[in-house]
């Protein structure tokens, strides 16, 4: 098994350098410099030309890719021009929030996508079965973004059910208080989130499960007389539960990253927010230190599920 | 004798896919009734689109903003630009439609050569490519898109259908070259290779005909993505440029939370026909997946 991680482990290097490299030429593509911002009628070009020499921004590109790698080394993408901190300190907030809401939204979306399937798997082609088909064909086919507003519309604005915007109110203070108004503030968009994200696991599932029943381990299986339940819940669902533990290493990673759409329309300041209200206002370093950020993220997640199906799955160990 | 075989052959299976389409739509009412409204809506907005004058919808009118359904003969109201809705409808869903299209039949035509090319002769190009496909399909895919559409100069409709199409003709290409790697192993593709035909000709007459009804699933539902993907840019405000409307510029009115809940007349009916063309899409698409299925089995 250490041989497929230690192998795994080495590919990631050549595709952290394409990665570093690709946002490092995306970030010299955005428009504008540091400086653009002080540049006024009375500036002396001169001055700027000087500024612009003690930055490197005059050397050649790849001691700037160079110079550029180290300082993210050390966790420094400079400063954000819009809101005047660190880039580092902005996005460490934002992650916090956008951490939860995810977990949230995954813990629902298993809760909902796994009995789905088994229901549906235990009584394939019965008029239950077909709807739930119907129903992932849907959520995974229209527009997220419709349903969050359309959600917002109903359940916020006119029923008055939910927050529609931020993660806390600001009247409440106190440890409880303030975690029941920050888990009041997640259910909308974690719940609609899972509403319709339950179709990868729940295909994966429902199909893994069809296909373990007519093994001839599950035939052998009932043929020494097992009872019907513990076939099913120690021998099939075990075995068709593997590609999901998989899936997990980019779960996990894809807690941190961020939902562009549902924070924008919730108004949940999380990492996704924070990239459409940085683009909105031309905050290239915020930009770049995200798109490298969710870059990290996808590599390591699919490394993450590469190396836990390793760990679950022993017939992959032998390859 | 060989060539008036497979004429004949060809002619058979084209008639076969159409047989099998049909039989499929008159047991699915469902997916039946979603062609018949997909029909509609195509003809309604592709006819309609054309009486719209373009100062109709780029002119702003500030007089006649926000009027409320029914008045001074907007059935639908008006929008922020004193823009009738209907015609806002009508002009946007073209655009929505043809945007889509266009990156539908990009991804397709590229990812399908590109596959069945890689899968075909397979070796090094084939591992090399993979790799990098491997690569791009993790990336942050939505997020490059977003900051290439704020640097691109002179940015119009045309670099939206490219960029979209740069991104994601992997997912095709992936699709047609695992299905032309199974095809390969048969046996009429190597008796083909036998007797000597060209592998140009092996590869676009005897093996892509075998896979068309799968394309076109798959090209169906790729088709509802492309839709949902560009209104989902236009409506957080990096899709198509001001000027060229599309029913995510028209959603994009709910941002606001006040327009979004005093004047629902600017965004909801854009939403409604999102949800119908999409879905309509998606139940057709599935239908002609089972169709495709079908005859894989055969």
């Amino acid at each position: 098994m250490w041989k497929v991680i230690i192998r795994r482990l080495l590919i990631m290097i050549p595709q952290l350098f394409i990665l570093s490299v690709m946002v490092f030429m995306l970030a010299k593509m955005m428009p504008g410099d540091p400086f653009g911002g002080l540049i006024g009628p009375n500036t002396d070009p001169k001055q700027i030309e000087a500024l612009r020499e003690a930055a490197g921004l005059n050397d050649p590109w790849w001691q700037q890719y160079i110079n550029w790698i180290q300082n993210a080394f050390h966790g420094d993408f400079g400063m954000s021009y819009t809101m005047k901190q660190p880039v580092t300190t902005l996005i460490g907030s934002r992650m916090v929030n956008t951490f939860w809401l995810s977990l949230l939204a995954m813990i629902l979306t298993y809760l909902l996508a796994i009995p789905m399937a088994i229901s549906a798997a235990r009584r394939e082609g019965s008029w239950w079965d077909r709807v739930l088909l119907i129903y992932n064909s849907v959520t995974f086919g229209i527009p997220a973004y419709v349903v969050y507003l359309l959600f917002i519309f109903i359940f916020g604005f006119t029923l008055g059910w939910f927050p529609t915007g931020g993660t806390v109110s600001p009247s409440a203070t106190g440890f409880f208080p303030v975690l029941m108004s920050k888990i009041y503030h997640m259910i909308l968009p974690a719940v609609t989130m899972a509403l319709l994200g339950t179709t990868a696991i729940f295909t994966y599932l429902r199909s893994g499960i069809l296909d373990e029943q007519g093994q001839d381990y599950v035939k052998t299986a009932r043929a020494k007389g097992v009872t019907e339940n513990r076939v099913f819940s120690r021998h099939i669902l075990r075995n068709a539960l593997l590609p999901i533990a998989a899936n997990f290493g980019f779960v996990i990673t894809g807690l941190l990253g961020g939902a562009i759409f549902a924070e924008t329309i919730f108004g949940y300041p999380g990492l996704g927010q924070l990239f459409i209200t940085a683009i909105t206002s031309r905050d290239y370093s915020v930009i770049t230190a995200l798109i490298l950020f969710n870059g990290l993220l996808a590599l390591f997640g699919a490394m993450l599920s590469d190396i836990i199906m390793a760990i679950v799955d022993p017939r992959i160990r032998i390859e | 004798m060989r060539k008036k075989l497979k004429i004949k052959e060809n002619v058979g299976n084209g008639g076969l896919l159409k047989r099998t389409m049909i039989r499929e739509f008159k047991k699915d009412s469902l997916a039946r009734y979603s062609l018949y409204t997909l029909i509609g809506i195509l003809l309604v907005v592709f006819i309609g689109a054309l009486f719209i004058p373009r100062a109709s919808y780029v002119d702003v009118n500030i007089i006649d903003q926000y009027l409320a359904p029914m008045t001074d003969g907007h059935i639908l109201g008006t929008d922020n630009g004193g823009h009738d809705i209907i015609a806002m409808l009508l002009v946007s869903a073209r655009n929505s439609l043809v945007i889509a299209l266009a990156v539908t039949f990009i991804t397709f035509v590229f990812g399908t050569i590109l596959g069945t090319i890689t899968a075909y002769y397979g070796g090094k190009v084939d591992m090399i490519i993979m790799r990098m496909t491997d690569f791009i399909m993790i990336l942050p895919v939505l997020m490059i898109i977003i900051v290439l559409v704020t640097i691109v100069p002179k940015y119009n409709a045309g670099t939206l259908i490219i960029l979209m199409s740069a991104f994601y003709w992997i997912g095709t290409m992936r699709l047609v070259r695992s299905r032309v790697l199974t095809e390969s192993q048969r046996d009429y593709v190597k008796a083909s290779k036998t007797s000597g035909t060209s592998d140009i000709k092996i590869m676009f007459r005897e093996i892509l005909p075998n896979i068309t009804s799968l394309l076109i699933a798959e090209a169906t539902l790729s088709f509802a993505g492309n839709i949902g993907l560009e209104t989902g840019l236009s409506f957080l405000g990096f899709g198509l440029p001001a000027g060229t409307p599309s029913l995510g510029t028209m959603i994009n009115e709910a941002t606001n939370p006040e327009t979004m809940t005093a004047m629902p007349w600017t965004w909801v009916p854009a939403a409604i026909v999102i949800l119908i063309v999409v879905l309509s899409i998606i139940f057709v698409g599935q239908a002609l997946r089972r169709v495709a299925d079908q005859r894989q089995s055969v």
